[in-house]
């Protein structure tokens, strides 16, 4: 008897020679694995990137709508138009509060889910989490602005606790405050804050997952109390996966042009400021460098995370 | 001082049972100040939670638990005057090992230059001067490990635990950290409690042994007492692999009737009354391992290897001399 090395199939059949090739030269299969999704996000992602950079560098004759492709920075000086510094600042405050809101909300939830749930209830968490995700955005949001509606659940359980007076007055409040909720800031943060949540308490979930059982014992081994150890050990392991929550809440805020348009106020949030001035107006340049804003905001914010040490964890 | 008259850990028919598993199962124990105390077992045998009990990452569910004449039961373990070197060494990964060893100080309020000065005595008592800038992932198992030793003696612990310590170590590097961590207990004079499931560690290192079996102590003693005077068939065969000897073939052998330990490196090989066949051998550098049959009974004999050889199949003399089987409680 022979010792097989063989194991009988055909040696010299072409896929057979193909994963030999690979098998000896690793480097060349990630090459051809990696190939056409780089390719994708090369031409695809960086290139209409480049291309809407280069757009915000044009200006659009006034006279005739035209796009002069001319390197000049009037574009961006027209944001700094009252009007369009308001559409700015409002979008970035209420994309701040839905993050800053969101973190707090979604922590316990994900510190629950992380260190406690186990089987069943892990299950039922993720499902939980996920399953408003199955249904359509667009039937979400409706569905909201008639929670938030003057004749809807909200109001009528305000009316049945005694709670309308406190209604009454936030909606009296300035910016806040609106003929109803639907039709208010308010709402327009709440629905944000609902649409956003799971991809907050997501990657907040991943980071505590990956944080040993062991160092939040050797913390109070050591002689930290809960609060400590939660400040010295927990929050900052948990940091990379609060900032990559808020990466998603703020951008997905920012860049939102339906929201605002069913639950809220009139005024225009930065999304719909792309949307009128590429769509309506035509003002290609312009809306480029409305659309540079986001970009340029997480370009900052990501360095400052960086330089306060977010990253350090990972 | 410490008193010496009051013990450091003192368990009183503790019980920890996680549903129906009872993983310690009404256990008492005293480890005595100052002692390094080794408690040793096969995994699930109880020893770790028995360790964690005592951190107080667990709480018993029935009888009580004092560390030096002090209930412990409710303790929250950031409140007790005991520190724990864990398996995995649990190093905060996002600090430099200066801040890891200074943990407890500055979890305490202590100044910054205070706890600086004193992380930096601490790791020059482990050997790491120098290394406190470094990040727990640029040093090597072995320096990792005294980090955690550092980090956990820098409170001054009444009581040091160590669960597994040096299980993650080659040989080389574990002998000579045995070596370390018995200097460091004596000059410290910290009693030190030890969970391993290496009875060479145990034996080694411990001024006493506990053997768990099943959530139970099965037997405490000095490590000869463990070594040579097995209570149960169970220690006997843990701790060092001792031939287990069943009344009738006590009688066979030429022993008063009763169950036996035999170490096999007591047994006689190449003269004595007995004759039996080698079934086989096993070269260990230092000694000889045989197993020998003798009629229907089957010896476990190790031999120096300086001695004389004896190949497989060939038949020898050997003798059990007098008082080197133990007997053993129970018959059966």
């Amino acid at each position: 008897m022979s010792l097989a090395l063989d194991d009988g199939g055909d040696r010299n059949g072409p896929l057979r020679r193909l994963s030999d090739v690979f098998m000896r030269r690793p480097r060349l299969f990630l090459t051809l694995l990696l190939a056409p999704p780089l390719a994708w996000l090369g031409i695809a992602y960086l290139g209409s990137l480049a291309a809407l950079l280069a757009q915000s560098f044009f200006s659009i004759d006034e006279f005739s709508g035209q796009i002069v492709r001319e390197f000049t920075l009037k574009t961006y000086g027209e944001l700094l138009q009252p009007a369009n510094l308001d559409i700015i600042i409002r979008t970035v405050t209420m994309a701040a509060l839905v993050t800053l809101l969101g973190a707090v909300i979604a922590f316990p939830i994900a510190y629950f889910a992380a260190r406690y749930a186990r089987g069943r209830m892990k299950a039922l968490f993720y499902l939980a989490i996920m399953l408003p995700l199955w249904s359509s955005y667009l039937v979400r949001v409706y569905a909201w602005k008639l929670i938030l509606a003057k004749e809807g659940v909200v109001t009528w359980l305000a009316g049945h606790t005694g709670l309308t007076p406190l209604l009454d007055f936030w909606l009296s409040l300035p910016i806040v405050g609106g003929p109803s909720l639907s039709i208010s800031y308010t709402g327009t943060f709440l629905v944000f804050l609902y649409l956003w949540l799971p991809f907050m308490i997501l990657p907040i979930q991943a980071s505590l997952e990956r944080v040993p059982g062991s160092l939040i014992e050797a913390a109070g081994d050591l002689g930290a109390n809960p609060g400590q150890t939660f400040r010295t050990v927990i929050f900052p392991l948990a940091l990379p996966g609060i900032v990559a929550g808020s990466i998603f809440t703020f951008s997905l805020t920012l860049g939102d042009y339906i929201t605002p348009q069913i639950v809220g106020s009139s005024t225009l949030f930065l999304g719909q400021a792309v949307y009128t001035q590429q769509g309506v107006a035509g003002n290609i340049p312009l809306a480029a460098a409305f659309s540079v804003i986001p970009i340029v905001i997480m370009g900052i914010y990501l360095t400052i995370a960086k330089r306060m040490g977010a990253f350090d964890a990972l | 001082m410490t008193d010496a008259t009051i013990p450091a850990v003192r368990f009183r028919a503790v019980s920890r049972h996680f549903g129906e598993t009872r993983a310690v199962d009404a256990v008492d124990l005293e480890i005595r100040a100052g002692e390094f105390f080794a408690m040793l077992g096969p995994s699930g045998s109880g020893k770790t939670t028995c360790l964690r009990l005592i951190a107080g990452f667990e709480q018993p569910s029935a009888g009580s638990i004092e560390i030096f004449g002090e209930h412990a039961e409710g303790v929250p373990p950031y409140r007790r005057s005991v520190n724990t070197v864990f398996q995995d060494y649990a190093l905060f990964p996002h600090m430099t090992v200066g801040e890891n060893v200074a943990y407890g100080l500055m979890v305490k309020g202590v100044g910054k230059a205070e706890r600086t000065a004193r992380a930096r005595d601490m790791l020059a008592l482990v050997k790491l001067a120098g290394f406190e800038a470094r990040k727990p992932a640029q040093l090597s198992g072995g320096q990792r490990q005294r980090v955690a030793l550092a980090r956990a003696l820098i409170n001054h612990p009444k009581v040091l635990l160590l669960d597994e310590p040096l299980g993650a170590l080659d040989l080389k590097l574990r002998e000579q950290m045995q070596v370390e961590l018995k200097s460091l207990q004596r000059s410290l004079g910290i009693t030190f409690v030890f969970v391993t499931h290496d009875q060479g560690e145990a034996l080694s290192m411990a001024d006493r042994v506990a053997v768990f079996n099943a959530g139970k102590i099965a037997q405490i003693g000095a490590p000869e007492d463990i070594y040579e005077r097995p209570q149960t068939r169970f220690v006997a065969d843990f701790v060092g692999g001792s031939n287990v000897i069943e009344p009738d073939a006590a009688i066979r052998l030429g022993l008063p009737a009763g169950l036996y330990s035999l170490r096999p490196e007591k047994i006689v090989l190449g003269a004595g009354g007995l004759t039996g066949k080698v079934e086989s051998l096993q070269y260990q550098g230092a000694h000889r391992r045989y197993v020998v049959a003798i009629g229907p009974d089957r010896l476990g004999v190790v031999t120096p290897a300086s001695g004389p050889a004896f190949p497989v199949g060939a038949t020898v003399a050997l003798a059990i001399p007098d008082g080197a089987a133990h007997r053993m409680e129970g018959g059966a």
